[in-house]
Order: C-alpha cells, then structure tokens, then sequence
C-alpha cells in the first residue's frame, strides 16, 4: 500500500497575492531536482508572469465537458491518476467542480490524487475556510460562496503563507496584472479596499500560525513524553452545539466548530424534533444536521416534547463541559437556569 | 452595529487618495520585510522589491548590504556604509535625498561617537526627513521576543531594535518558507525543525499584530467604525459573589489557544465591605498573573450597562460572566445574565456555573 501523497498548502488572502506563482515556482524547483512533476490544474488568468512559471512543466489536459451548451474544462483526475505523477500541481482549491463531475469540489479531487500516494502543491484564501464564513462576512460584507471544511484544511502538511502588503496588491492591480482592466474596477470597488484587505491578511497570518502551531502539537503527541516536560493540564473539554432550524444556527456550527478546534475538544451536535414541528423546521433542522455532519461533527437527534429539558438532560449525561446556542433556541432563560453545571455559550450573530 | 464604507472607491481613486495622503505627509514611509529565522531570503526579497521600484523609474538608493550577498542591485546606486562599513552614512544619504533608501540588518548598534547610538535611530531620521526606508529584519533581533527566541534557540542577540520601532511600520511583510528548506539547504542554520517551526508561529503572530494595528489605524482615520477585529478579545466580568477562578482561567486557556487579548472587567457600584474587595482584589491579582490586563470601573448605573460600552468599545469578541444566584427580592425584575444576553450583540456571551456548593 502506497503512502498517501502529501497536501502543501499556498495560503493567501486575495486574488493576485501571488500562491499560484510561488506554488509553480517550488514546482520549476522539484522538477530540477529530478522530481516528477505535473501540473493538474492552472488558472492562467491571462497572467503572464505566472503563465512564464508553467514553461518547461507538463500539463495533464483538462477535461471538457458539455453542460446546456456551454463548453466547461476542469482537471481531469483520471487522466492525472493514470499518468501518476509524484508531485501534482492543483491550483484553486476551494473551486466547485461543474454539475455532473464525479466530485463536486476540487479538494476532492486533490484526496483522491493523494489517496493514490500523489503528492499535491494547492493553493487557496483565507476567506475560503468555512468556519470563518461569518466572521469574513461581517469584517468585509462579502459572503463567500465557495468554501472548504476546515478539516480538509487542517489535513495540509505543510502551509505557507503567501504575503504581500495590501498597497503592493492594490499597485498591481491598478497595473492589470492581477484582473483583465474591466474586471479589475468591479473587482476593485466590490472587494479590494485597503480595510478589507488588511484584516483577511490579519486573518490569514492568524490562520497560518494556528495551522502551525497544531501540526507541531500533533508531533508532540506522537513523539515520546520525554520531550514534553510540562504537559498542559487543562481538562478535556466536551462541547455540544444545540442545533434548531434558527437561520443563525449555521453560524453557530462554524463557530463551535472553530472554538472545538482551537481547544482541541470534543464536539457533538444534538437536535430535537417535536411531534408539532412544522416541514419547514424539519427540512431546516435536516439543513443544519448535514452541515454539521460536513464539517466532521457528530450529530444526534432526540425525540422530546420539552426541547431545552432534553438537551440539559443529554448533556448532563454525556459530561458536556460547555453547551453553545443560538440566541433564538426555545426558552433560552430556562436553559439557563437548567444547566447550571456547565458552561453556556450563546453565539453571536455577528451582525454588520 | 458596523457602519460600512459609504462609497466603495475606484482603484485609481483609492491609490491617488492614498499617495496624495503620503506626498502631503513630509514623513517617508517604513517597509519591513520580517524573516523568523536566518536565510529565510528577506534580504532577496527586500531587494527585489528595490529592483522592481527602480524599473519602474522611482529613484531608489542602497544604504546598507550585507558583505558578499547575492542579491539583484541593478539601477540602484550604493552609499557605503561609513566607520569601517559599521555606520550607514546618513548625511550623505540625507545630501543625496532619494525617494527609495533599501537598508539591510536593521538592528546593528553604531560604533561610539556615532550621531546615534542605533541604527534604526538613523532609520527614524531618514523616514522623518521624507525618505521611504525599506528595510530587513529577523525576529531574534526585536527586543521583547528575545526572551522567547532565548527559550527556543538557547542564544541571544547582542543587538536588538524595540518592538515599537516594528509597530511603526507602515508596511510589514513576512518572509514565509516552510522550515524544510532551511532544514537540508546547507545554510548554517543549526535549528531543528520544531524550533524553526516555533520561531515561524511567533514571526506571524507579530506580523498579525502589527497589521491589526495598522487596520485600526486605517479604520479611525476613515471614520469607520467596526464592532469586531479579526483579533478574539475575551472579556471576564468579575464580582465578588462570582465564582471567578474558573472563569479565568478559562478565559487564560482561551486565549492563549487563540492568541486572543484578555481582560479581566470588575463594575463596582458604591463600596463594597472590606471582605468583598479583598475577594475582588484575590481575583483581579489571579487574573493579572494568568496574562490578564485588569480594569475596574466605578458605575452608579446599571453595571450591565457599563458591561456592555466598555465591551463594545474594546470589540470584545467572547464576554464571560457568571451565572447569578437570584436573591429573594430580583423575581420582579428581569436578571441581569438575561438583560446581558439581550443586549449583547456581536459578541459570544458564556455564563458560567456558580460553585459546586452554590
């Protein structure tokens, strides 16, 4: 059985920051130093700086496709898998693949290449972290669309974090390098102020140092107790998130997620059906569940007519350290007085 | 709730605005590019970026280079160094009055009887005079991580510049490689890859600071108020009845999980008997000691109400409180965890159990 592949990650917090010329640059560097490489998937994006970087590398064609009559090209995983390349360049990887690929996003991809013992060079934004979503949205009023779990992130052997000041990043817009002119102005006027810029740099900084501050902590964790003299002696945490069919409840999954993560404690997700829950708050709770189940939380339903007594009674039993809500679950002030043993947080709805 | 920009301007607006704003200031502006360890390639990058300004005709000029660095300097003019290569020769730069000054090493002392005793004391004059300074510098020589690199490296810089003089920047940029390539490049660097991979975290972490400040600078002098940084900033509401010492150190593992800012809040409404205010007192110490920065704030209102401005004011992200016991009289009256919760918008608010005996 061959290793998987390892996952190296350009992380950035703007189109034109330059990941995808750093990432080819590293991949001209493996190549001289006789590795096999190739890339997989490159977004010219008329740039010709970088495009210059893809010369003398091999490309894998795309794969193209027909959908209502629009010609569509994605990275052909099949085609790269058969070729079998060590190293695969997969450039955009929060990308949505077209509808009817074999996988819906890029990232999946990219686990299958590794899954195959392919190692890949990715590159993506900050701002493409799903547990950062709201937080994006509410420093920038852009509501990102295309997102990747932060688990799939966290899988990343290695991150680097591409920087360049938001003044260089504005200069070279200004310049076309980044944006064909047309584009660069909308562009410019929808996303690239220097606040917005300066606080997704923030963001991805933040970001980098807590991917790398966890991988060395893993390391520690595999390596004999020796060298970890003073082990931290926080108690394990247990969180639940109460999951209802509020709207702010994906907010609230992020969130929890998130603190989950940076606490490195165990999450779980509970929701309570009631026999007099309309279609809507059923559809809306199954909404929340799947979300949860994305982003690798595990999630339990239980039958009750009282919801807030259930969830305190779940939790009681389960050793929950801390229970996050929304502001808008059932009887919040009952809650409240209900689970007086634990820790009860209620999300922000982190209006703009 | 955050007012947003009210006009989102055009690119060519935007750079004018910002260069009009620089051309008014008599002041240069100071780029620093920021390595976590030797041979990260901060040098190369600083004067690439030198390379690329001169091509594009600003008038860009070399005041300090490393000995025998194979770095691109073309279109740019050298002023050597004076005092045996030790002292950048600030007159003549000062004479010669370029736009553009690339400044290598940073934080190196100047031989005795120098206008200044530091280098990054010449830097300020040139920035003053209205010269940009570009500069380079590595982490082991910014004064307050020394102790931190100390711990990590087991060595100390005999030089350092303070960590004020990196705050100042007008532009900080991080010179990021994974430790691998400093690991088997062969470059001297006898670090192994935890301690470069610990050094990394701290360069970035600073790097976020000082661009958080440069966003709450932005921001205050565009009249843009914004509720929430991208910082967490968590907030422990201290009362005597309050069973504190959980909540702090909560609070202390929180923050130091997510880099956050913590302070600890005590509102003090009247005087309290002296056994409450040794009570308060024990916390506040316990908090200070845990990292905390500690505020006690006198109110003859309503303590939520001050709670909640000094949070908003402070862009409080997470706020910790306790979990009230209700007293025979409050039944009429809504409780104040419940007004909180009301009121507390953009922020996670988390209650805390009272003690186990209570």
């Amino acid at each position: 059985m061959a290793h998987r592949g390892k996952l190296k990650l350009y992380l950035g917090y703007a189109a034109g920051v330059g990941k995808t010329f750093q990432m080819l640059t590293e991949a001209q560097q493996l190549k001289s130093a006789g590795e096999d490489v190739v890339i997989g998937y490159f977004e010219p994006h008329e740039r010709k700086d970088t495009i210059a970087k893809t010369e003398g590398l091999e490309t894998v064609p795309r794969a193209v496709s027909e959908y209502r009559g629009t010609r569509l090209e994605e990275m052909d995983t099949d085609a790269i898998l058969r070729r079998k390349p060590k190293v695969c360049v997969v450039d955009e990887f929060a990308h949505t693949n077209v509808p009817g690929s074999a996988r819906a996003k890029r990232w999946e991809d990219a686990s299958v290449l590794r899954d195959a013992g392919i190692d890949v060079l990715t590159s993506m934004n900050v701002q493409h972290i799903e547990s950062l979503n709201d937080q994006v949205w509410q420093v920038t009023g852009i509501r990102v669309r295309e997102t990747v779990p932060d688990w799939v992130v966290q899988e990343a052997d290695e991150v680097v974090m591409v920087d360049v000041t938001p003044r260089a990043l504005l200069h070279r817009l200004e310049r076309g390098v980044v944006y064909e002119p047309g584009k660069a102005q909308k562009a410019l006027e929808n996303f690239f102020t220097e606040s917005n810029l300066t606080a997704l740099r923030e963001l991805a900084l933040r970001q980098t140092a807590h991917q790398i501050e966890d991988r060395r902590e893993e390391e520690l964790v595999r390596a004999p107790a020796a060298v970890f003299p003073e082990p931290i002696a926080w108690s394990a945490e247990r969180i639940l998130l109460w999951l209802t069919a509020d709207p702010a409840t994906a907010i609230l999954i992020r969130r929890g997620r998130r603190v989950a993560d940076y606490l490195q404690s165990d999450c779980v997700a509970v929701a309570v059906s009631r026999d007099g829950d309309s279609a809507d708050e059923r559809a809306a709770i199954e909404r929340h569940l799947n979300f949860a189940r994305n982003m690798r939380i595990p999630t339990v339903t239980i039958q009750a007519r009282d919801p807030s007594k259930a969830v305190a009674e779940y939790a009681r039993q389960e050793k929950i350290t801390q229970l996050f809500v929304t502001r808008h679950v059932p009887n919040l002030n009952e809650l409240v007085r209900l689970v007086r043993n634990m820790q009860l947080t209620i999300v922000a709805e982190r209006a703009r | 709730m955050r007012q947003s920009e009210p006009v989102r301007p055009n690119p060519e607006d935007l750079l004018r605005k910002l260069e009009d704003q620089d051309a008014q200031s008599a002041r240069g502006r100071l780029k620093l590019f920021l390595g976590y360890a030797p041979r990260v390639g901060k040098s190369e990058r600083m004067f690439d970026e030198g390379c690329r300004r001169a091509s594009r005709g600003q008038d860009v000029v070399i005041g300090a280079i490393q000995k025998g660095e194979a770095v691109h300097t073309e279109n740019m003019e050298l002023i050597p160094c004076v005092s045996g290569g030790e002292a950048l020769n600030v007159p003549a730069i000062l004479q010669r009055a370029p736009q553009v000054c690339l400044i290598d090493e940073l934080a190196r002392d100047n031989p005795p009887g120098s206008s200044h005793q530091y280098r990054w004391q010449d830097v300020e004059q040139l920035v003053s005079a209205g010269i940009t300074v570009i500069g380079a510098l590595n982490l082991q020589y910014v004064a307050e991580e020394q102790d931190a690199v100390e711990r990590i490296t087991g060595r100390r810089a005999s030089c350092s510049v303070p960590a004020s003089f990196v705050h100042s920047a007008d532009e900080i940029v991080i010179v990021d490689v994974p430790p691998e390539g400093l690991l088997n490049g062969g470059s001297g660097v006898k670090l192994d890859a935890r301690q470069l991979s610990e050094l990394r975290e701290i360069a970035l972490l600073l790097a976020a600071q000082v661009v958080e400040e440069q966003l709450l600078r932005y921001l205050k002098a565009h009249g843009i108020r914004q509720s929430a940084g991208t910082q967490e900033r968590i907030l422990v509401c201290i009362t005597p009845r309050s069973n504190a010492r959980p909540m702090i150190e909560s609070g202390a593992r929180v923050a130091s999980r997510f880099h956050a800012h913590l302070t600890a809040l005590h509102v003090q409404q009247g005087d309290l008997t002296r056994e409450a205010q040794e009570t308060v007192d024990g916390y506040m110490d316990y908090a200070r000691k845990l990292g905390a920065e500690v505020q006690v704030m006198q109110t003859s209102c309503d303590p939520i109400d001050t709670i909640l401005s000094y949070a908003r004011e402070q862009r409080i992200t997470q706020l910790f409180i306790g979990h009230t016991q209700r007293n025979a009289w409050s039944f009429w009256k809504p409780n104040p965890v419940d007004r909180l919760i009301k009121a507390a918008e953009g922020m996670d608010v988390r209650i805390f159990p009272q003690a186990a005996s209570a």
